[in-house]
């Protein structure tokens, strides 16, 4: 709690200023802006919220905004009921109102998403205007109008916008440093793998969309009591969403700063253009934002804050190179002809006839006509390394996507422990005690190794000392506990891999799933990744490693399973698995099986 | 007439202006398929393209004072068409100076990030195109009228007195707006033109070993895009009366006619917007005609939730 606190000493100076500053300013006009400036950078924290945090763009803001705002206005005007009850209702109608929108939109990702956010927004619009409200004001209170919200002097507008403010910023904070921030940004950086550390993924979302929306519903809310006279196409309208995300990204995406930031310079330009232009040039506000977003986009897409804090911070703009290269085939024809096995005493202690951790059976699946996956089945006991090798193509992530959950088999059974886990959502497989790395590594790249594996810590910690206990012993155990506060986009390629590695270990899995983990490593890394693998299999975990070159993986692994075109081509020891002629053939094609 | 005459005869005559209007759709949702289906640049700017078209035609028509020498039924249409090659030259340059950043053989096969930037980048070109032409031209409704807007065929009487209408105006634009989707259907399918931009979609990296300028491509369809969806906006305006902020609500029926067709199919993003305008028109017989457009937008919904891959597409989620 208290680095909250500490973090929010920024922005409760700012508010002090702010509030000096708008008591000394009389002129109405430009008490009105100052007023603006809060209500739209908290329009903005709400959009932040969902869109910042996660990565889905919403187009449609409005939707959440514009029924606070009419909620309020009907309330006043058909029940007199006053805006102090409805602020609040206006928070959770735009809460509920997030939690419908978001169950069917959420099947859908980026410009689908976005572009359907838009037509909520655009359909409400219409709604209202068919059921006769083309414009509606508040009436005025005379008798008792602090009752109502309505005051003469606008300082207390400015004064009850900076409050709202302030709440919303400390309850981003709040949820910024918590496990709810921290699986928003893991959504964001990569869903899948934010799954596949056991994030459930739409719950999160859900959570994000309904806070807010609760938001938006708010500031609505607010925004009519303060503007007086709603009309559906100004709190519907495209402009009001285009506004949200305009503050934000400006600003800054992903930061309590950003719209804060965006707000304050963006919306005194605009008024005081529409001010003294408005008469004549009435769209100049509208073309105003335009111009900075498409500035912005092209110069610095993720706004003020993160260029200034990058260019502070010297960091280079580049995230680092993720994409790996292939290893070229040719070099399995000399590391097959000059493979050494593991010595037998060096294998690590499984038994094979123990109990098996994880057991497949007649697993298939088709991607159209393509048999990617078929009948294949297979037993792990506990503590053994089994390598599956197979050429480019022969169905091994496939396996891996079926093991964990990414994809659904057409037909087969996987058991874990003896417990069905076929079906099951990739996010509740992990939690059950699989865990993976992936081919194409899916680091969060703009958070640091520390809070990359922490991801992974939460599916199985009760709280946050117990994440940071289980994540600073996943960073050890991967030999990672000298770096664990750089970046991950400046990692080597090495290092990324063993951080995947850790985040894979910090969910506490039973058994590890490892997609081509020594891919594009040099001889001595290689080495280095092997020993901690076999380390990790020796304290009792086990390990199926995904590899298509053979070399390192006859140091490495107690048995085989050679795929081919989707099929159990063999399986067995590596001595006698690296010598049948049908491994030879599908690595190599027939002339080099005949010759062998 | 007996009540359920009525009723057949309503809906006959929503579809035959379903059709006309779904033709004119078809059209303009030809023209977003040219960007986003096949080039795969999310175009949030679409609609004010066809926007910019509409008033394009329209001050063609004043301005260059067509009817004076061809006649007010002729007139309309030829400003139309000359609308057309202007709206490309607007495509290629938008397309040149800004879309071409935040596109490319990079980007061409990266769903998230690629298109997010586009998406931005092209909301705020709307944002300064509907303002700026509200600055320009003002907030009044105009049209681009001829006599035919005005005037009716009458079909029938047939099966003991139905009869339907077609207006005019519409009739010929749904003609004008099939001849070209025919032609463009030519030009794809057997020109040289056509097998670039089939190989720049299909695969960019490897058009580009194959020697074709995959960045002029993309200039060339964007351009061709625009001037398309603009055509059809013209057509459109001879018979609906149009302002600068039009573009948001046909953005919606040419995405959702484009998805309905399935990404990546210009013919069926034609029929895609043939049915948007059939529900469209169909939902006026039970619904309010104030609500005939959030309609669309809940039809649109549904078709991205329940379908996303549209009903002629492939799927093309990967994992």
């Amino acid at each position: 709690m208290s680095k909250v606190f500490k973090s929010l000493i920024p922005f409760g100076i700012f508010a002090v200023a702010y509030l000096a500053l708008s008591m000394v300013v009389t002129n109405s006009y430009y008490q009105f802006i100052l007023t603006m400036v809060l209500v739209w950078a908290s329009f903005g924290l709400s959009w932040n919220m969902l869109s910042g945090y996660t990565g889905l763009i919403s187009f449609g803001h409005a939707s959440f905004f514009g029924l606070g705002a009419f909620a309020t206005v009907l309330a006043h005007y058909h029940l007199g009921i006053s805006p102090w009850i409805m602020l609040p209702v206006s928070a959770l109608i735009g809460a509920t109102a997030g939690v419908l929108i978001g169950l069917p939109t959420f099947r859908l990702r980026g410009h689908y998403f976005a572009l359907s956010m838009l037509a909520y927004p655009l359909a409400f619009m219409y709604v209202f205007q068919w059921l006769g409200y083309p414009e509606i004001s508040l009436p005025r209170e005379r008798e008792n109008p602090a009752a109502y919200m309505q005051f003469d002097d606008g300082r207390i507008y400015t004064l009850l916008a900076m409050v709202i403010l302030a709440a919303i910023v400390v309850l981003t904070r709040i949820i910024e440093t918590r496990r709810f921030g921290m699986a928003l940004i893991a959504i964001k950086q990569n869903e899948a793998a934010a799954e596949a550390a056991g994030i459930n993924t739409l719950g999160w979302k859900l959570a994000a969309i309904a806070v807010s929306g609760g938001i938006a519903g708010l500031v609505g809310a607010f925004y009519s009591v303060v503007i007086l006279v709603i009309t559906p196409h100004s709190v519907f309208g495209m402009l009001i969403s285009a506004q949200a995300l305009t503050v934000t990204m400006f600003g800054g995406v992903g930061t309590v700063w950003g719209p804060i930031i965006g707000a304050s310079f963006l919306i005194p330009i605009a008024e005081t253009l529409h001010a003294e232009l408005g008469s004549y040039l009435p769209g100049i506000q509208g073309v105003v934002y335009g111009i900075a977003i498409v500035v912005l986009i092209i110069a610095a897409p993720e706004g003020l804050y993160w260029k200034a804090r990058d260019l502070f911070r010297g960091r280079s703009g580049t995230g680092g190179e993720t994409e790996m290269p292939k290893s070229e085939t040719p070099a399995d024809a000399e590391a097959l002809a000059t493979v050494t096995p593991l010595p037998t005493q060096f294998r690590t202690s499984a038994d094979a006839d123990a109990e098996p951790v994880l057991e497949v059976d007649n697993l298939s699946k088709s991607f159209g006509g393509l048999k990617a996956v078929q009948n294949v089945s297979f037993k792990v006991p506990a503590g053994m390394i089994l390598g599956i090798i197979g050429p480019n193509g022969a169905g091994k992530t496939t396996l891996f996507n079926l093991l964990n959950g990414f994809q659904k088999p057409d037909e087969g059974r996987v058991r874990l422990n003896g417990g069905d886990v076929l079906g099951e959502k990739p996010h509740a497989i992990c939690r059950a005690g699989v865990g993976r790395t992936f081919q194409i590594m899916r680091p969060f790249k703009r958070m640091s190794v520390h809070d990359n594996v922490k991801v992974g810590a939460y599916v199985h910690a009760a709280n946050e000392d117990e994440a940071e206990e289980i994540t600073r012993a996943a960073l050890h155990e991967a030999g990672l506990d000298g770096i664990a506060e750089r970046m991950a986009g400046g990692l080597t390629t090495k290092d990324l891999r063993l951080m995947e590695l850790a985040r894979a270990l910090a969910g506490r899995p039973e058994i590890l799933l490892l997609d081509e983990t020594l891919a594009g490593l040099g001889k001595h890394e290689s080495e280095e990744v092997i020993a901690i693998i076999r380390r990790l299999a020796k304290s009792g975990k086990t390990i199926v490693i995904i590899e298509h070159t053979m070399q390192a993986m006859v140091q490495l692994v107690d048995r085989f399973l050679v795929l081919d075109h989707g099929e159990v081509v063999t399986e067995g020891e590596p001595e006698a698995v690296t010598r049948d002629p049908r491994v030879i053939e599908a690595y190599l094609g027939k002339k080099w099986a005949s010759n062998a | 007439m007996t009540e359920t005459q009525i009723l057949i005869e309503s809906t006959l005559q929503a579809i035959a202006a379903g059709i006309l209007i779904g033709a004119i759709y078809g059209l303009m949702c030809v023209g977003l398929a040219m960007i986003f289906g096949i080039m795969r640049v999310i175009n949030f700017a679409q609609g004010d393209f066809m926007m910019i078209g509409m008033y394009a035609a329209f001050f063609a028509l004043t301005l260059l004072g067509l009817p004076s020498f061809l006649g007010p039924v002729v007139g309309p249409y030829v400003a139309v068409l000359l609308a057309a090659p202007l709206l490309y030259g607007f495509g290629w340059l938008i397309h040149r100076t800004l879309i071409r950043r935040v596109t490319g053989i990079e980007t061409a096969d990266l769903e998230g990030e690629g298109h997010y930037a586009q998406l931005i980048l092209t909301l705020g070109i709307a944002l300064i195109l509907q303002n700026g032409a509200m600055i320009l031209f003002g907030a009044e409704l105009i049209s681009i009228r001829t006599p035919l807007s005005s005037d009716a065929i009458f079909v029938g009487p047939f099966l003991d007195g139905l009869a339907v209408f077609l207006n005019k105006a519409r009739l010929v634009s749904a003609c004008i707006s099939v001849v070209i989707i025919v032609a463009l259907w030519w030009v794809i399918k057997s020109t040289t033109l056509g097998k670039s931009l089939r190989a720049a979609a299909d695969n960019p990296e490897a058009a580009i070993y194959m020697g074709i300028d995959v960045d002029r491509s993309h200039r060339t369809a964007f351009a061709l895009g625009t001037a398309i969806t603009a055509t059809a906006g013209g057509l459109l305006a001879t018979n609906y009366p149009f302002h600068p902020f039009v573009g948001l609500e046909y953005v919606i029926i040419m995405y959702a006619g484009v998805v309905l067709g399935g990404i990546g199919s210009v013919i069926g993003a034609f029929w895609g917007g043939m049915a948007i305008g059939l529900v469209q028109q169909l939902s006026t017989i039970i619904l309010p005609t104030q609500l005939q457009n959030a309609t669309i937008f809940v039809f649109f919904l549904l078709i991205v939730i329940l379908r996303p891959q549209g009903f002629f597409g492939r799927n093309v989620e990967r994992t």
